[in-house]
């Protein structure tokens, strides 16, 4: 139903989309980073789409991209892009659905922040700012969301690992803990 | 001898006014200055742990800052080290109020992955409406129930929560488990419905509608419960589609965008229901919506149980079905793909899908990325409490301190569900 999106896409922003495709079901189109608002602001406007309603933002690591059962070539390498930030996107009167997907390199891992054009973004992209370290360039208030800041690291990247552990909240003017556990550490320290 | 009390003395009295006469707050002259307020993480009057950082003026809230995560447990994080099984356990915990509605999310996700959208029997989806629009129903009455009790209503609290606990009891007699059901597998369901279920569900509706009578008669027109709740943190339509509102509080605000109407999924479009629409927007309207969806939640629950067929509990697929116990005792293959089955996981193929549900607040989606491995190489839930949370600063705006307390509670923010 949707290949007319993607179709007015490619006619309309070609200089701006890299690759259009349809998984399972889900339309989905590469957008290049310069053009990235260009294109929701499209979306989100002309007559004929109106995605006027939100869905998600998230982040996918391609760090560990080593997938079962597709050619040797499709695992990730460090010629490619490590993160791809998706943007999924409603049309409330077409009832169209949409992915956009905009490659991130791990050097540069910034991406424009969409939080302009639909509010909902706002702390969507903070919640994938503070799991993944993307930076949301444009966005008014980039802070964590859900971890403190004075967390290191973002969690839900590949080279995170799921035992690590963080003290909570350190703070100069408080006493530090003076009960060590056993390892030299402090307490919640793994 | 006292003497007779001078108007213009008693002028200056009512500080900052023009004349006695004047009791607006416009011409106020007094020096003043905000004051910050945290408000949270732990508040009897929160839904969950979340923390409001206020500035009020007198009290009047001029800016707030909505921190959420304090119930942070690391569901993408553990899911991708889990097979897609075991995550299960993991989705009853985001929304706890309707774990079922999750479980079916999660299992419908990695049904389309795997191609099995079409092919899950009949009796199965007719249990998974059933058990989703029961939660659907505990989810309502903790939303109303919870929200009336803050605004002094204690009795619709105890009743409505006397009629969760029926529902609860009919699902634990379902599953086994009284709040974290872990009920639905990937391609069918655990267990078939136990004995007599018919006869317990008729009569549990039955019940819960004659408590909803009462409810409604203590609520609908009460005072203080329409002057706490009318007008009170009212969105426009078109705000409520840019800040990606769904469920019931879209469509108090008039968006009539229900995920079961308008991306029919399962056996939905074998039942006749009503999806209500408010017009004002405000909590009134989302408590009017949320009552009318208990009813036509009811409603879908009377014509299930009249069309539910016999048939299998589990689609017959062995990359998702565990083979009968008989066979796993008594063969070597059968033990093998149980074996299997249980430690590497349910092999999904290659691939991304972004799958979604109505659930108790709206669109609960499940978006997973599979490397072909037995667990996923990624897995986002999109919970509508955290998208609603992050509308709550704007819906608080200028707004007294009290009346944040309704705006909460018809927010519904379930913190498993917003803090993931």
């Amino acid at each position: 139903m949707a290949q007319k999106v993607l179709d007015a896409l490619k006619q309309h922003h070609a200089s701006a989309i890299e690759l259009t495709e349809s998984v399972h079901g889900d339309e989905v189109a590469w957008v290049k980073r310069e053009g990235l608002v260009a294109v929701a602001t499209w979306l989100k406007n002309d007559p004929s789409m109106l995605f006027d309603s939100p869905v998600f933002v998230t982040c996918i690591d391609r760090l560990d991209w080593r997938p079962v059962g597709l050619p040797p070539s499709s695992a990730w390498n460090e010629s490619k892009p490590r993160f791809e930030v998706c943007y999924q996107l409603r049309s409330h009167t077409h009832k169209y659905r949409l992915r956009l997907k905009v490659a991130v390199p791990e050097h540069d891992a910034h991406c424009p922040s969409l939080a302009g054009v639909w509010p909902a973004f706002d702390w969507q992209e903070r919640e994938t700012f503070d799991m993944y370290g993307i930076r949301f360039d444009g966005h008014p208030d980039l802070r964590r969301i859900y971890l403190y800041e004075e967390f290191v690291g973002y969690p839900l990247r590949k080279d995170y690992p799921k035992e690590k552990r963080q003290p909570l909240v350190r703070r100069d003017d408080l006493p530090i803990n003076p009960i060590k556990a056993p390892d030299g550490g402090h307490h919640g320290d793994r | 001898m006292a003497a007779p009390r001078d108007v213009t003395s008693l002028k200056q009295l009512v500080l900052g006014r023009k004349d006695v006469q004047d009791l607006s707050d416009t011409e106020t002259e007094l020096p003043h200055e905000l004051m910050t307020v945290n408000m949270g993480p732990s508040h009897p009057a929160m839904h969950g742990t979340v923390r409001i950082v206020l500035s009020v003026d007198g009290e009047r809230v001029v800016k707030s800052d909505v921190q959420p995560g304090y119930l942070h447990r690391c569901f993408e994080k553990e899911s991708e080290h889990a097979t897609y099984t075991q995550v299960f356990p993991y989705t009853d915990r985001l929304n706890y109020v309707s774990p079922m509605i999750n479980n079916v999310g999660w299992a419908m996700a990695v049904e389309k992955l795997m191609g099995l959208t079409a092919r899950i029997p009949k009796r199965t989806e007719y249990i998974r409406v059933i058990v989703s629009e029961m939660s659907r129903i505990t989810d309502h009455l903790t939303c109303i129930g919870a929200s009336a009790m803050e605004l002094g209503a204690f009795t619709a609290f105890l009743y409505f929560l006397k009629s969760r606990e029926w529902f609860y009891e009919l699902l634990e007699k379902v599953s086994g488990a009284r709040l974290t059901h872990s009920y639905v597998r990937v391609g069918g369901v655990a267990k078939d419905l136990p004995d007599n279920f018919d006869a317990d569900l008729t009569r549990t509706l039955n019940e819960t509608e004659k408590v909803m009578v009462e409810v409604e008669g203590l609520l609908n027109n009460n005072k203080i419960f329409r002057d706490r709740m009318a007008g009170i943190g009212a969105m426009t339509k078109q705000e409520a589609l840019a800040t990606g509102c769904v469920g019931p509080i879209a469509r108090a605000c008039g968006v009539d965008y229900d995920v079961r109407k308008d991306y029919p999924y399962s056996i939905y479009p074998e039942v006749e229901f009503d999806v209500p629409v408010g017009t004002t927007g405000d909590c009134y309207d989302r408590y009017l919506v949320r009552i009318e969806e208990l009813k036509q939640s009811i409603r879908i629950l009377r014509q299930c149980l009249k069309q539910i067929p016999d048939g299998p509990t589990m689609v017959d697929d062995p990359r998702c079905s565990l083979p009968p116990k008989r066979d796993t005792y008594n063969t070597i293959e059968s033990m093998i793909r149980h074996f299997k089955h249980i430690v590497d996981g349910i092999k999904v193929p290659a691939g991304e899908g972004y799958s979604f549900v109505e659930g108790g607040n709206g669109e609960l989606g499940f978006f997973i990325v599979s490397d072909g491995t037995g667990r996923p190489y990624k897995a986002y839930c999109r919970s509508p409490s955290f998208v609603h949370l992050s509308t709550a600063s704007q819906l608080i705006h200028n707004h007294l301190i009290a009346d944040i307390v309704p705006i909460f509670g018809m927010i519904n923010m379930i913190g498993g569900e917003c803090d993931k």
